[in-house]
């Protein structure tokens, strides 16, 4: 494509970027191996030789067997999943919305309404921590997976619609006018316009998704009982717990890491490609 | 179509917006405590910052107390013991405290006594199986009423590996001198980290450290009363003393020391690397299924051979009933089971390095916890010096002794630094 | 501009659009927000709350008890977003500009494998870190041994010259995927033309990102300035989950989110205080305001954009 090219400029051009890029491959992952090759260890070996990969004589699944013995994970996966589903529906659908108003229509208060709305961006919602308790508790919340769904609800919308309302200014005016002209309702035009910002909206969910479901902050404060710990509370609880027996902890560490990891792999090729078709017009 | 499922969806998403509904039907959550109002069991939930014993009561003191009482489910739900107290007050305001309250001793309960959250058992069956001494931490300061069951207290003093005592034949020391001689003796070894304590997580330096080794010091309960009193002050040349010895540690402490967490001192020790470890009584529980070496334990070493030797045998832990619980009748039913000779029995003996604080006899099993517990007979017993009265007000008398006791054990602060800024706090809001 | 005309009574379907947002969010993040703002201007007493107007700042930033703690962690948090500023931004646009480049293969990789520490929640990043520079493990002094700088090894968590700089460290570690993100995002978003033209006119590759394509970036390497320091000076998890709420050794990695946590919830033998709670919540609230503000007039309003 680009013959302009002297070609041993280029081949070194190639080469000599990925030395740093390898070596910080390196530091980015070693932490997470090691826990997750010690996870299968037996006590002794994980202090004596943390960094080999577990043998026959090494393999021990003590700290699985003792994580499902004495902690409810599955329980514990399935609140965070529902919290995180519940959330981000949420999250995406009003968002989409909301942003889809300041879009599109010139009401008067439009742009206040707008400020109003991206404020929320750049004060974190923790600073609220003391009413939010009050409220959760004088609404009868306290303790139930609604009021962290709630709270992450408000804590997404405003980068949301903020960054929505952007995309959706600029989708293509002659589609919602033609519609306008069948008599379409507004609804239906929203509905339309939709999946024409699904690459932003994809960008926007995994951006918010992942601070839910490692949230410690809320759970801890809001839903901190038996029935209603997420994932990343329910590790925190069972690291206090079994802090002294290793095979335990690294096991619920590995735990605790392996969905995310899963749905990121998942997702990372789609937010690419979603972010750069973002900036690229 | 479309339309219609748009419109149901804003408006189911309005309703869960008005009324906080119940947006996730298939949540656990859904179902919570008044539903179990119907169901026969009781579940009476016991919160805790013990979660070290978790698999104890899971395996046999709720079996043992259910073997009596089948209709009530006891539910043991520990947080770690750091957040303890932050999670206990969270929920207590949020009203989803669990029914049973486990308490620390004198002000933090009593606080929560005087916030209307606990509720008084003066008059509990049972209550007549504890004596003044056991009451007085759980207990209004005018004496009128006890807001809480006593369970156990705890004993410090030093764990040590016996193999490695009698590798280099050392023998257990008596006095100052002789625990730095065995110290030294295992430094130039090199084979064993002589002590095995960290000030990574603060506490351990205060609670491992100051308060374990200090009541030879300051004289047990007399130098206590006499902190109450005002008639003595923590710059006193006894205090300064405590902190000397403190300073003194370092060396004989694992390299990196400093980062050293309470569990990595646990598994320093139990893995057989140190040799000595500044105990608590509740340690050897733990240590007992991971040792692979004979442990034995020895009291605070004294300053002077024949000196009387006072130990920190602090009211630990107790349990309290929620004032707002939905199952006073049941909860009560528990503490009265707890007040008895056969958990008094159960408890010492399964959760060792506690001590019933019970006036029914036991005999201790476990031959170290036996050790600590026969030093009560030797020994003067006192409590930690900072809990009853001195950690009511700001500057906490607690923090502050957590984050000077690591200082000095850091060598960052002197010990007439340390004294002096406990005492200027104390000094801020205190008169005796 | 845009088609529908404004009406003269305000048309019902905007309402439905806007009014779930609204509502959730004016519940759930403004009115808590205000109320913090409010109960930070009353006293508890006796169970009541008292209006003792500005007695809580007062008492925060004056009393010998709270002054040095506040300080502390104010300058605490400085340093800890100091080091993100120095450290992690440039290394993320390092990264950025690295993997940007059409030549590198396997970028979509690197791109992954730089992002996965994000992804993962403080209480795992905070504990393996614990563990790798735990002294005890030896891992951290298993690998310098390795390269030789064995004894250059400290327990670096727990001493008060170097726990924060490590903290600050570690959480640079997690989070450069963000900056690496965003910046790369940008720097493809530049039409190839531009670079095209540079490089016909001799320009090399170093020229050519400092000179054309650094520029452009610009606007977005504020906005990652800004969302650091509001995330900075609103971390808290980190810290929390290695060194406790006491924030240890002596105070020397509290940060303003640990202070809060304290104040509200209290420790050991103290109790909590939710309106000394909610005034430093207040005050955590001006300080990223009047970055926000720095950042929207100070800087915002001198940075081209170009419009590509």
């Amino acid at each position: 494509m680009n013959l302009s090219w002297d070609k041993s400029k280029r081949r070194a051009s190639n080469t000599l970027p990925h030395i740093p890029l390898m070596f910080f491959t390196l530091i980015a992952l070693f932490p997470i191996v090691l826990i997750v090759i010690n996870s299968f260890k037996e006590r002794k070996a994980i202090f004596r030789t943390p960094y080999h990969l577990p043998t026959a004589e090494t393999f021990s699944f003590k700290g699985y067997i003792t994580l499902f013995e004495r902690a409810d994970f599955e329980l514990y996966f399935l609140n965070s999943f529902i919290v995180v589903a519940l959330s981000m529906f949420f999250i995406l659908f009003l968002g989409a919305m909301a942003a889809f108003a300041l879009a599109e229509y010139d009401f008067p208060g439009n742009p206040i309404l707008g400020l109003y709305l991206a404020i929320g961006i750049m004060i974190p919602i923790r600073l609220g921590t003391v009413s939010i308790l009050r409220l959760v508790v004088s609404l009868g919340l306290i303790n139930t997976l609604t009021a962290l769904i709630m709270v992450y609800i408000a804590q997404g919308l405003p980068m949301t619609i903020f960054i929505l309302t952007q995309f959706m200014k600029s989708a293509p005016k002659d589609l919602k006018d033609a519609a306008r002209v069948d008599g379409a309702s507004e609804y239906r035009i929203f509905w339309l316009i939709l999946p024409l910002v699904r690459p932003a909206l994809a960008t926007v969910a995994i951006f918010t998704m992942v601070p839910i479901w490692n949230d410690l902050w809320f759970p801890l404060i809001l839903a901190n009982g038996e029935k209603t710990k997420t994932v990343t509370l329910g590790t925190q609880v069972f690291l206090g717990q079994f802090v002294i027996d290793w095979n335990a902890v690294l096991s619920s560490l590995t735990l605790a890491m392996v969905p995310i990891l899963i749905l990121y792999l998942i997702f990372s090729k789609n937010l690419i490609r979603n972010i750069t078709a973002g900036s690229v017009k | 179509m479309r339309t219609k499922l748009f419109v149901f969806l804003v408006l189911a998403s309005l309703v869960l917006s008005a009324c906080g509904g119940t947006s996730a039907p298939e949540a656990p959550a859904a179902e919570e405590a008044p539903a179990a109002e119907e169901m026969e069991k009781v579940t009476l939930t016991i919160e805790s910052w013990r979660n070290d014993d978790l698999a104890l009561w899971q395996d046999v003191i709720i079996p043992a107390f259910n073997a009596h009482y089948p209709d009530i489910e006891v539910i043991f739900a520990p947080s770690a013991p750091a957040e303890y107290n932050g999670i206990l007050s969270t929920k207590l305001e949020g009203g989803t405290a669990g029914d049973l309250i486990t308490a620390r001793p004198f002000d933090n309960s009593l606080l929560l006594f005087e916030a209307g959250y606990l509720a008084d058992v003066t008059n509990l069956d049972g209550m007549e199986n504890f004596g003044d001494a056991a009451r007085s931490a759980w207990i209004t300061d005018d004496g009128s009423a006890v807001f809480a069951v006593p369970m156990a207290s705890v004993i410090h003093g030093f764990i040590y590996n016996k193999d490695a005592f009698a590798e280099l034949g050392l023998e257990t020391p008596e006095t100052v001198d002789e625990f730095y001689a065995v110290l030294d003796a295992f430094a130039a070894d090199g084979t064993y980290t002589p002590l095995g304590i960290g000030t990574s997580d603060l506490w351990e330096a205060a609670t491992m450290g100051f308060q374990n080794i200090g009541p030879n010091y300051w004289k047990g309960e007399e130098g206590r009363q006499g902190l109450i009193a005002g008639t003595e002050k923590l710059t006193d040349p006894q205090y300064i003393a405590v902190f000397d010895e403190l300073a003194k540690w370092g060396p004989y402490l694992a390299s990196g020391y400093e980062a050293q967490t309470y569990p990595d001192s646990q598994n320093l020790f139990t893995l057989g690397q140190a040799a000595i470890y500044p105990a608590g009584s509740w340690d050897i529980g733990t240590f007992n299924p991971l040792v692979d070496f004979e442990m034995g334990a020895f009291k605070p070493p004294v300053v002077a051979a024949g000196d009387t030797c006072y130990i920190s045998d602090h009211t630990d832990i107790a349990l309290a009933m929620n004032a707002a619980t939905a199952h006073p009748e049941e909860a009560q039913t528990f503490l009265t089971w707890l007040a008895s000779a056969e958990f008094a029995d159960i408890y010492t003996n399964n959760v060792t390095g506690f001590y019933s604080l019970s006036n029914h006899a036991v005999d201790v099993a476990d031959p170290v916890a036996a050790d600590f517990l026969s030093w009560r007979g030797e020994c003067e017993s006192t409590i930690r010096n900072s809990y009853q009265i001195l950690s009511r007000g700001e500057p906490n008398l607690e923090n502050e002794l957590w984050a000077v006791s690591a200082n000095v054990i850091n060598g960052t602060q002197t010990s007439e630094e340390a004294a002096a800024q406990l005492q200027d706090g104390l000094d801020s809001w205190y008169t005796p | 501009m845009i088609s529908a005309k404004p009406k003269k009574k305000f048309p019902f379907h905007i309402f439905v659009f806007l009014a779930p947002a609204v509502i959730i969010y004016s519940l759930f993040m403004v009115y808590p927000l205000l109320d913090s703002l409010r109960l930070s201007f009353f006293t508890e007493l006796d169970g009541k709350e008292i209006f003792t107007g500005f007695s809580n700042y007062n008492r925060l930033l004056n009393d010998p008890n709270w002054k040095p703690r506040f300080w502390g962690a104010v300058k605490n948090n400085s340093i800890f977003f100091i080091i993100h500023m120095l450290v992690q931004n440039p290394l993320g646009l390092a990264l950025a500009a690295l993997i940007s480049m059409k030549s590198v293969k396997g970028r979509d990789l690197y791109r992954a494998f730089f992002f996965l520490p994000s992804i993962l929640s403080f209480v795992i990043v905070g504990f393996v870190w614990q563990l790798i520079l735990s002294p005890l493990w030896g891992i951290g002094e298993g690998i310098m041994g390795f390269l030789k700088l064995g004894e250059y090894f400290k327990p670096w968590l727990g001493l008060e010259g170097s726990a924060l700089i490590a903290l600050s460290l570690i959480s640079v570690w997690q989070f450069i995927g963000i900056p690496m993100m965003l910046l790369y995002a940008a720097l493809i978003g530049i039409p190839d033309e531009l670079i095209e033209a540079a490089r016909i006119d001799g320009a090399n590759n170093w020229k050519i990102f400092w000179g054309i394509k650094f520029p452009i970036i610009l606007p977005t390497v504020g906005m990652v300035g800004i969302l650091t320091f509001v995330g900075n000076f609103n971390a808290f998890d980190l810290i929390y989950t290695t060194q406790g709420a006491l924030a240890g050794p002596n105070f020397s990695t509290d940060l303003m989110g640990t202070l809060f946590y304290r104040t509200f919830f209290g420790q050991q033998l103290q109790l909590g205080n939710p309106t000394m709670g909610a005034t430093v919540a207040a005050m955590m609230f001006l300080i990223i305001l009047v970055g926000v503000l720095l950042y929207m007039f100070g800087w915002q309003r001198r940075v081209t954009t170009y419009d590509l």
